[in-house]
């Protein structure tokens, strides 16, 4: 996945839009900050979330964090072998790292997102 | 308030430290990150920075009978060399500290948890009445550095002066280190083979950087706070403001080895007395959970038919079991190694069974 495509949210989850299918999954940076991961809780295919809302769950030794819906949408796809292979988030966060596929709603658009330049500004605002 | 610092706080981010408060210092959680720092002390070593904890001398005629009045083991049993485990208690037999008591020729030294340092310093100032004991904090001038792991001998044998490999476990020598004088001691809170030592703060940089050239190669890694927790965890030690705490007596704590009611009068006895008597107090246990999601500090816990039975203490993902492990403190009918439980994890149930403990124990 080129990262200059993507999207970003505050809440360090990646989006790409290819017609009406978001692919989404998490930063790079915010894996390598949470390190140690141990756990990946995935959402049912079918459900609808709205943006902004969990979907799910990812814990490290050092803490769990809710997943939150970059768009709304439904879930058409989760990345099933994920949970039992964390260490694709790390080595691979923007391509086997993928974690859900959502069908987004008509009429979404994405300027609530951050681009790759904006994200990475906002994150070098945070501590960590 | 600023946080205080080791002698080796420099060092620490000269070695790309993560840098967090704790106990009131500034320590390092990690430098890589928990796994491998975990895996280098349990096969190679690591180097512990743990001169935040309290440091403090006893000399004078009473100081025996001083610190057999002020804790639980007993200190009279103790020969020079000896080091044993024990607790500060207070009259309601609830845990000030958990410590480590030495006995050299000329003096005793208390090891006490960083985070209490201040509190038990004020609460031996308030004891020592009637008795002529000289008590100096010792934690500022001395650092101390643990060297964990199988290879800890081999790395530290050749900077000290004494063969440290006559030391049988919980025992120490006054010796010189890097030519000063220095306590080595084979004591540690990971569950692995290693030292303690103690020796001038002017020299805590020359000790880190010679054990750690001395060991890279082979695995050997400064090791942080992170990867203590998870070690000791492991290893099944409690951790004070955890495990331990002023409303827990010690049999619940499940430390009865290190109360001496039949040696006299202390500090906390009667309490104790009826403490032990009450066989319906609640036990630690371990549990191993059936997913790998971590059963955090105030998880609660439930039994099979969904009723709140108790509460987790301290809970990881153990890195060398490859395993969800928690301590909880639960009641003594569902305390059996076997027993069904369930946890609580953010609004999830997930089910977890009683084992024994320690969840690790090294082979020897």
């Amino acid at each position: 996945m080129d990262r200059s495509q993507l999207k970003f949210a505050k809440t360090d989850e990646w989006l790409a839009l290819e017609g009406d299918v978001a692919t989404v999954g998490i930063t790079d940076v915010a894996v390598e900050a949470l390190t140690d991961l141990v756990y990946l809780a995935l959402p049912t295919v079918g459900k609808q979330y709205k943006a902004g809302t969990p979907f799910g769950e990812v814990e490290s030794v050092k803490a769990a964090s809710d997943l939150y819906a970059p768009v709304t949408g439904e879930v058409i796809a989760v990345n099933e072998d994920l949970p039992n292979n964390l260490d694709w988030l790390s080595a691979d966060a923007f391509g086997k790292g993928w974690i859900v596929k959502f069908k987004v709603a008509p009429g979404t658009t994405l300027d609530h997102l951050m681009d790759a330049k904006g994200y990475a500004a906002y994150w070098d605002t945070r501590a960590h | 308030m600023s946080l205080l610092t080791t002698p080796l706080h420099a060092w620490h981010q000269a070695h790309g430290a993560k840098m967090v408060e704790f106990g009131g210092w500034d320590m390092p959680i990690q430098y890589t990150s928990i796994m491998p720092e975990h895996h280098a002390v349990r096969k190679a070593a690591g180097l512990f920075d743990i001169a935040h904890m309290g440091r403090v001398k006893f000399t004078g005629p009473d100081a025996e009978r001083f610190l057999n009045h002020v804790t639980t083991n007993d200190v009279r049993t103790l020969k020079p060399g000896e080091i044993q485990y024990s607790l500060v208690t207070n009259e309601q037999g609830g845990v000030l500290d958990d410590i480590l008591v030495y006995r050299f020729p000329q003096y005793f030294l208390l090891v006490v948890n960083a985070s209490n340092r201040i509190k038990i310093l004020d609460w031996l100032e308030k004891q020592r009445g009637g008795f002529d004991v000289t008590i100096e904090d010792l934690t500022a001038a001395w650092f101390m550095l643990a060297v964990q792991g199988p290879l800890a001998i081999q790395l530290l044998a050749p900077l000290t002066a004494a063969p440290i490999a006559d030391l049988v476990y919980y025992t120490g020598t006054e010796t010189q280190v890097l030519g000063q004088p220095a306590i080595v001691t084979r004591t540690g809170y990971t569950g692995e083979d290693g030292f303690e030592v103690m020796l001038p703060a002017s020299h805590a940089e020359e000790l880190a950087t010679k054990l750690l050239e001395a060991g890279k190669t082979q695995g050997v890694l400064p090791a942080g706070l992170g990867c203590r927790d998870t070690l000791r965890l492991e290893a099944a030690m409690p951790l004070y403001g955890h495990e331990l705490n002023e409303s827990t007596d010690p049999f619940t704590a499940g430390l009865a080895f290190a109360v001496k009611l039949d040696k006299g009068p202390f500090i906390g006895r009667e309490a104790l007395v009826q403490a032990k008597a009450n066989t319906a107090r609640p036990r630690r246990v371990g549990l191993q959970l059936a997913i790998k999601r971590i059963a955090r500090e105030g998880t609660e816990v439930f039994d099979t038919t969904g009723s709140k039975i108790g509460h987790v203490t301290s809970g990881t993902a153990s890195p060398t079991l490859d395993k969800s492990i928690a301590m909880a403190y639960v009641p003594k009918e569902f305390a059996a190694v076997g027993t069904k439980l369930e946890v609580d994890i953010r609004g999830q149930r997930v089910a977890a069974e009683v084992v024994k403990l320690p969840f690790y124990k090294r082979a020897t």
